[in-house]
């Protein structure tokens, strides 16, 4: 009986091992102890880099890094001080992202936050930014709420209303189509946000929403609720959610031959939709933050680096977190300390072109800005619109 | 669309999802047949099929029927090894030590999976091994050859499975030990060895539903056995868990039921409707729809 015993404390054991090793993967950012004592201002990340959404929290990190890389080349802040970046894993959850921000606030007092990317997470973790007077940008989260938590939290992106309206004016006028369906995740903020402004300014401009069909992010099966839209024969069908269910989504509507106009928010701007989706996701419509195709100074100057450094074309969320560090490190320097009251108040003051546009933020600590449209064609991006808001 | 042509292809969906839960279903129900053991960590190797099969594809590039067999083949070993090392040291223990360790197999697997690199927790898209062709049964309903390969090959190993169940020596082996473990024993019927072999022949065929979901759905992850899994249990309890043709329907009806809550418009409670219906199956008929009331022994 006791060899029993100790056999399933071994399993239990070697379980729980499995658990915890996964979340305690050495960061890339954390300071070696071999590098001679320096001062530093440290800047916590909050971001997806493994999980459902990967490719978003991968992108933003190695934008961020790059930011902070060039602007301590040329001096850091306050006076010669560098940029240290502490980036957290949440693993695309809610959960986690509340963990570490209450672990970069307490454990390694960072100055200030950027993050998180999915509106669901940033819910999640800006509060406890809020509550610890600690300013936050998130460089991607879309959703209204997420700067109505407090005066601490900025973003550095549009809205959903603006995106949901880009959306279905385009729809509209440039592609004539007047009846649409829609399919909207339920657990996430993001998604039933979107589907409900393009719902409005869809109709608001004379078109008909035929069908509005739900699924929770576990579903893998997805053609059930695709014959029911097929059944109402809409001309375009809006999928405003993030890449890793919209891949699948679009791939199985084309096999059972549902023939419409697919479009959706800035979730599926990412290299995976095509791994996904495969030739499914071509002729397919996206409204986004920012395109490389855009011709201004800062996005040329943007791209050489970006290239020059990973050796691939920056995605918008990668042009986000560049321009939110910018924009932190802006801050400090205009608040001419670490103090997060400081910081905030310059933020709210702040004026500043990055990659994807101008942005000044009004008082909720939203920006005003123009979006894209992109379209998708033989499994690339291409600029297809501006839109002003 | 007419309603009936939205009705058949809503039934189309539904069998070729149920086939899959009915593969899965099978290795529950032998398993639990032979040793009375819940294997929670089933949905897992179909997780596991369902990626061995992918590399098979992407990194060998082997064809899609080589790749199912190597999944089969590669699970079958697992299995094996899992019951080896995870339940047969607690054989005599009591069942629900057997139960949570099944439980703490399934989160190391899913555990595992996300630790080694090159799996990790993002979803990666299926690749096309198959020219997709449509065959139109009616107009505007129409079946991919995806579907109809997953509900061939779903078919075709459920005849095999039946095959070696009643008419090899093994099949009967196992037969026997189903019934009485001890008498079989007696009887000069290698225990260890006809288990061992159960644990193969049912994870090699939810390695084959792994393959065929990841076809069908295009996308495979390392949670994606947690919920055909948790169906394809109460495909099993509904069947008549221990019966083999039960998994079978009992699957079939899961697949079919789910698919028609989201034709109804109510996607939301697809899920919550499979496991309403294990509820009910428990409190009014706990032997399922093929199970005879036995009487425990005390």
């Amino acid at each position: 009986m006791k060899r029993k015993m100790f056999l399933v404390l071994v399993i239990v054991l070697i379980a729980a091992l499995a658990l915890s090793g996964c979340g305690k993967k050495p960061d890339a950012t954390t300071p070696t102890p071999q590098q001679p004592v320096e001062e530093f201002i440290k800047i916590g990340s909050v971001m997806p880099v493994t999980g459902a959404i990967a490719t978003f929290g991968v992108s933003s990190v190695e934008a961020i890094e790059l930011a902070f890389k060039e602007i301590n080349a040329e001096g850091g802040v306050l006076g010669g001080k560098k940029l240290k970046l502490y980036n957290e894993d949440n693993r695309s959850t809610a959960e986690e992202t509340a963990t570490a921000f209450q672990k970069l606030i307490e454990q390694e007092k960072v100055v200030a936050i950027i993050g998180s990317v999915a509106s669901s997470h940033s819910l999640a973790g800006a509060p406890i930014a809020q509550d610890a007077k600690i300013p936050t940008i998130s460089p991607t989260s879309t959703n209204p709420a997420v700067t109505l938590i407090g005066d601490y939290i900025f973003r550095a992106c549009f809205l959903d209303p603006f995106q949901g309206e880009m959306m279905a004016k385009f729809a509209l006028n440039e592609l004539g189509l007047t009846t649409a369906a829609m399919i909207v995740e339920q657990e996430s903020d993001y998604a039933k946000g979107l589907a409900q402004f393009f719902k409005q300014h869809f109709e608001a401009g004379g078109g008909t929403v035929v069908q509005t069909e739900e699924f929770s992010n576990q579903d893998k099966d997805f053609t059930a609720i695709l014959t029911n839209i097929k059944a109402k024969n809409p001309e375009f069908v809006y999928i405003p959610s993030y890449y890793d269910t919209v891949g699948p989504i679009l791939r199985q509507a084309k096999d059972m031959e549902l023939n419409a106009q697919f479009g959706g928010g800035d979730g599926w701007d990412s290299a995976d939709l095509f791994d996904l989706a495969g030739d499914a996701a071509n002729g397919g419509f996206f409204s986004n933050h920012y395109s490389p195709d855009i011709d201004s100074p800062e996005v040329k100057k943007f791209l050489a680096s970006y290239m020059a450094e990973y050796g691939k074309v920056p995605d918008a969320l990668a042009a986000l977190a560049y321009d939110a560090a910018y924009l932190m490190a802006r801050a400090i320097d205009a608040a001419g300390s670490t103090d997060g009251t400081a910081i905030r108040d310059a933020l709210a003051a702040i004026t500043f072109t990055g990659v994807s546009g101008n942005i000044v933020f009004d008082a909720n600590g939203d920006p005003v800005k123009t979006g894209v449209i992109v379209g998708i064609e033989n499994q690339t991006q291409v600029y297809k619109a501006t839109i002003q808001p | 669309m007419t309603i009936t042509q939205q009705v058949i292809q809503q039934l189309i969906n539904g069998i070729s999802l149920g086939s899959v839960y009915a593969l899965i279903a099978l290795g529950y129900t032998m398993v639990y047949g032979i040793i009375r053991l819940i294997n929670f960590a089933h949905g897992e190797v179909f997780m596991i099929g369902a990626f061995v099969g992918y590399f098979a594809i992407t990194v060998l590039g082997l064809p899609f029927i080589a790749a199912i067999i190597i999944a089969m083949v590669f699970c079958a070993i697992l299995g094996m090894i899992v019951e080896r090392l995870a339940y047969k040291p607690l054989r005599k223990a009591h069942r629900v030590a057997a139960l949570m360790t099944a439980v703490g197999v399934s989160m190391f697997f899913q555990n595992a999976a996300i630790a080694l690199k090159w799996i990790g927790a993002s979803p990666k898209g299926f690749p096309r091994v198959i020219e997709v062709q449509r065959y139109h049964i009616m107009e505007n309903v129409s079946i991919t050859s995806d579907r109809l390969l997953t509900m061939g090959v779903a078919l075709l190993l459920m005849f095999l499975l039946q095959f070696i169940v009643h008419k090899t020596l093994m099949g009967k082996a196992m037969r026997a030990v189903s019934l009485d473990k001890d008498t079989a024993q007696l009887m000069g019927i290698n225990v260890d060895k006809t288990i061992s072999f159960t644990f193969a022949l049912g994870s090699a065929l939810a390695a084959a539903a792994g393959v065929l979901f990841a076809l069908n759905y295009g996308v495979v992850v390392y949670q994606m056995g947690l919920l055909p899994g948790l169906k394809a249990f109460v495909s099993a309890v509904l069947g008549g868990i221990g019966i083999i043709p039960g998994a079978m329907l009992g699957g079939m009806l899961i697949g079919i039921v789910e698919v028609s809550v989201s034709a109804a418009g109510y996607s939301m409670v697809r899920d919550a409707v499979a496991f309403t219906i294990l509820i009910l199956v428990l409190l009014v008929r706990p032997a399922g729809l093929f199970g005879k009331n036995v009487r425990e022994k005390v």
